[in-house]
């Protein structure tokens, strides 16, 4: 066991610092410390973090562990960490890539053809083309295989026709990756087919939905006879579930694995807001029961990065991201959750506001308070991930089911009461 | 960066597991418990031929020479079995004081035997109600005698040797001091958990040797604490762990409504909520592991592990009763006496708020240095 830097490690740690001093600024205080729930996504912010990215991908530094066969620098896992760690120390613009280089390209990588490979990776290690996930939609959302965007084909075309719902950046994205309904008399896990969708196709329409955080980076994506070549199917028709679960599991890797592993996420922010807040005769920071809910915030906090180590190692020894990632995600929204209500809290009266002339550190912990509940949503709600965990890792039964066997047209849906 | 225990490291436990499951099973546990024994006598045998209580100690005292990432091992395996030894009383408090602060005499004259189970050791530092600092302690050492009262002793019924926190000449300080000679007077508490019996130990000018110099005698009281409580957390990961598998087997083979009761979300989430507590708590265990074994950032270290330990053994074991319903609050069933276990655990070496505090300071100590 060591927490240390092997040699190899810390050779890479310092080139990939080399190369951040010579390409980036150093981060100050709290700049854009939660620059990845942030809701400044106009053109301006997009343009720079893609310009960021293909600099990144010239330096050998944008997909630390993808595949040198993809463009990636064929790293290990730990190198990924490594440099993230590294590059959070340094003001760059927000990852706007996550989706396709987390979840779609590990999809294609494993499911692709060699074509679509061809196609799509290396314009999405470089950041020239953005990605968006067109799963959720109205009627379907932890139950994902209820989708009813509805797939038929004609000829080598599809044709699509349905609405998806919660996607994150369709409005600036290049390409989605999709799930459809192939087959309403299958049950419902057999009948759904996979395809890659270009987002500037006639008959997309995507309609911003505003959050309780006042911002809208999440859309509607409407799909009115939109014509998919059969070319960007991935896996069999009828045979996308599988190719779904893949995606699944990347993205709960990708948030919940991700977040973990930064050092002492926020912590340190907290106990400075703390020591500036006036408490009493004192400052918050002095007040006991304030500095036992620091306490426990901190062994969290540590406890979820070093379950991130743990993850890492096990990656690095040649195991796979398996459901345990989901683990790391149902604590960290948790945990921001509770770091952000501690943080209004000290802030007193003023904590409610958003305004910047009041507040402290650029009203991150509002915006954080006001993020918090969609992350325990989103990628897989906190319930849905304890059904995971306890079904995949702990092996308990799975609830008793009314809608595997039977046809999926004859599932009752929402609308059918009324 | 490697977060993980070595194949021999993972062997080690291996083996711990084999022994404790053939010496140490809960039937066993039970076995000594009702009969009232101290502790569980053969058990505490077999440990010490297979070298377990000398994993800190250097060869040339007696011991192996293993380590720190060894001996939280096998507290891990203790803690899972409820072994009813002194195990953690000698090893981690007697054992570890005199490797912190003995003299090379000390080291001598009393090391071989703690290594070989002969000499039982223990630690006292409470003095009834509450959870004062060491400063505020009222037992004496003056001209070499020590007298006072402490309360609760663990193994203090049984223990030839305590390391006593008293006031010295210059303030607190770590005392050696001979349970079996003048001046000594012990009695068996009636406690909770049965399995780890509690003793209120008199001193009346009883002889004591200093253990290091006077003058650092808090910082190596901070210290000792610290490193105790390392293994000490792992004991609790081992007892969150059972717990949580406790719970997971009724939930599979308990049928209610028809169906097993582990299909219901309700008792589903609870057991998964129970393996992420303790997930978290490993996590924290493994890095103060390390920096028990590399002397770097012990205070935070020990501290978060003792705090996440705590409450993952005191979620786990309460929710594992709830689990199996009314027959988990029989005295026939095993949960209790985890539940029980898990309180002796969180409380002796001082509350959680206490360590919740004492993590702040140390947060403080290294941001500030």
């Amino acid at each position: 066991m060591d927490f240390n830097d092997t040699p190899e490690e810390s050779k890479f740690r310092a080139e990939a610092r080399s190369w951040l001093e010579a390409s980036a600024k150093p981060r100050k205080g709290s700049d854009d410390i939660f620059s990845m729930f942030s809701e400044r996504d106009d053109g301006e912010l997009v343009q720079a973090a893609k310009a960021w990215q293909a600099k990144k991908a010239d330096g050998g530094w944008a997909c630390i562990t993808w595949p040198k066969a993809f463009g990636g620098r064929g790293g290990m896992p730990m190198q990924s960490v490594i440099w993230g760690q590294e590059e959070s120390k340094f003001n760059v613009p927000p990852n706007i890539f996550a989706i396709g280089i987390g979840m779609a390209g590990p999809t294609i990588m494993t499911h692709g053809s060699k074509e679509q490979k061809d196609r799509y990776l290396p314009p999405m290690l470089r950041g020239a083309e953005i990605w968006c996930q067109l799963f959720s939609e109205p009627g379907a959302g932890s139950d994902l295989a209820g989708l009813k965007t509805r797939a038929e084909k004609d000829g080598d075309m599809w044709v699509i026709n349905g609405q998806k719902v919660w996607t994150s950046g369709a409005h600036y994205s290049d390409f989605g990756i999709l799930v459809t309904r192939t087959n309403f008399d299958s049950p419902k896990h057999k009948g759904i087919t996979y395809f890659i969708v270009d987002m500037k196709s006639p008959g997309i329409e995507v309609r911003p939905i505003k959050q309780i955080s006042g911002g809208a980076n999440f859309n509607e994506v409407f799909f009115t006879d939109v014509r998919i070549p059969d070319a960007n199917r991935m896996g069999g028709v009828d045979k996308g579930w599988g190719v779904a679960l893949t995606t699944l599991m990347n993205e709960r890797f990708t948030i919940g694995g991700g977040m973990g592993m930064g050092s002492g996420f926020g912590f340190e922010d907290l106990i400075a807001l703390a020591k500036r807040s006036s408490w009493g005769e004192g400052t918050a920071y002095q007040d006991p029961a304030i500095r036992q809910r620091l306490a426990d915030l901190y062994v969290r906090s540590k406890g979820l990065q070093y379950t991130g180590y743990r993850a890492i190692t096990a990656l690095s020894k040649g195991g796979i991201p398996g459901p345990e990632a989901s683990g790391g995600k149902l604590v960290f929204s948790q945990m921001l959750q509770d770091m952000a209500a501690l943080a209004l809290e000290l802030q007193g009266p003023s904590g409610s506001l958003t305004d910047k002339s009041v507040v402290l550190q650029d009203a991150i912990w509002q915006e954080a308070f006001q993020w918090a509940p969609g992350l325990r949503i989103a990628g897989g709600t906190d319930e849905v991930l304890r059904n995971i965990i306890g079904e995949r890792v702990l092996g308990l039964p799975g609830d008793i089911r009314v809608d595997k066997t039977v046809p999926f047209k004859s599932i009752p849906s929402s609308g059918d009461a009324s | 960066m490697n977060f993980d225990f070595s194949q021999d490291q993972k062997l080690l436990q291996k083996s711990a597991q084999t022994l404790l499951k053939e010496q140490s099973s809960l039937a066993q546990v039970r076995k000594v418990m009702e009969a009232g024994e101290p502790y569980d006598r053969a058990l505490w045998k077999h440990i010490a031929e297979a070298g377990w209580l000398g994993s800190t100690i250097p060869e040339q005292y007696g011991g192996n020479g293993f380590g720190s990432l060894e001996l939280v091992l096998l507290a891990e395996e203790l803690g899972a079995s409820l072994a009813c030894v002194p195990f953690s009383s000698s090893v981690y408090f007697a054992i570890e004081a005199l490797l912190l602060a003995g003299s090379e005499e000390q080291k001598k004259k009393y090391l071989p035997d703690l290594a070989s189970g002969k000499t039982i050791g223990c630690f006292a530092m409470a003095e009834g109600l509450g959870s004062p600092s060491p400063g505020a302690l009222k037992a004496t050492v003056t001209e070499g005698k020590l007298t006072g009262a402490k309360t609760p002793v663990v193994d203090g019924e049984i223990a030839h040797l305590a390391v006593v926190v008293a006031q010295g000449a210059k303030g607190s300080a770590l005392f050696l001091v001979g349970l079996e000679g003048p001046g000594v007077k012990r009695k068996r508490l009636e406690s909770m958990d049965l399995t780890r019996p509690q003793a209120a130990v008199a001193f009346d000018a009883a002889p004591a040797e200093l253990l290091g110099s006077e003058k650092d005698g808090p910082a190596l009281i901070a210290e000792l604490l610290n490193r105790a409580a390392v293994p000490l957390a792992f004991e609790q990961l081992g007892g969150a762990v059972r717990c949580q598998k406790m719970a997971l087997e009724y939930a599979k083979s308990r049928y209610a409504f028809g169906r097993p009761i582990g299909s219901f979300q309700a008792i589903k989430h609870k057991i998964v909520d129970m393996l992420v507590i303790s997930d978290l708590a490993r996590s924290n265990c493994y890095y103060a592991a390390w920096a028990l074994e590399n002397k770097t950032d012990l205070p935070i270290a020990a501290a978060t592990a003792r705090i996440a330990a705590t409450e993952a053994f005191e979620f786990c074991s309460r929710e594992n009763i709830q689990t199996h319903g009314g027959i988990g609050f029989t005295w026939e069933a095993d949960p209790h006496l985890f539940f029980k276990r898990s309180k002796l655990l969180a409380l002796w070496l001082g509350s959680p708020p206490l360590w919740r505090e004492r993590l702040l300071a140390a947060l403080e100590q290294k941001y500030v240095a």
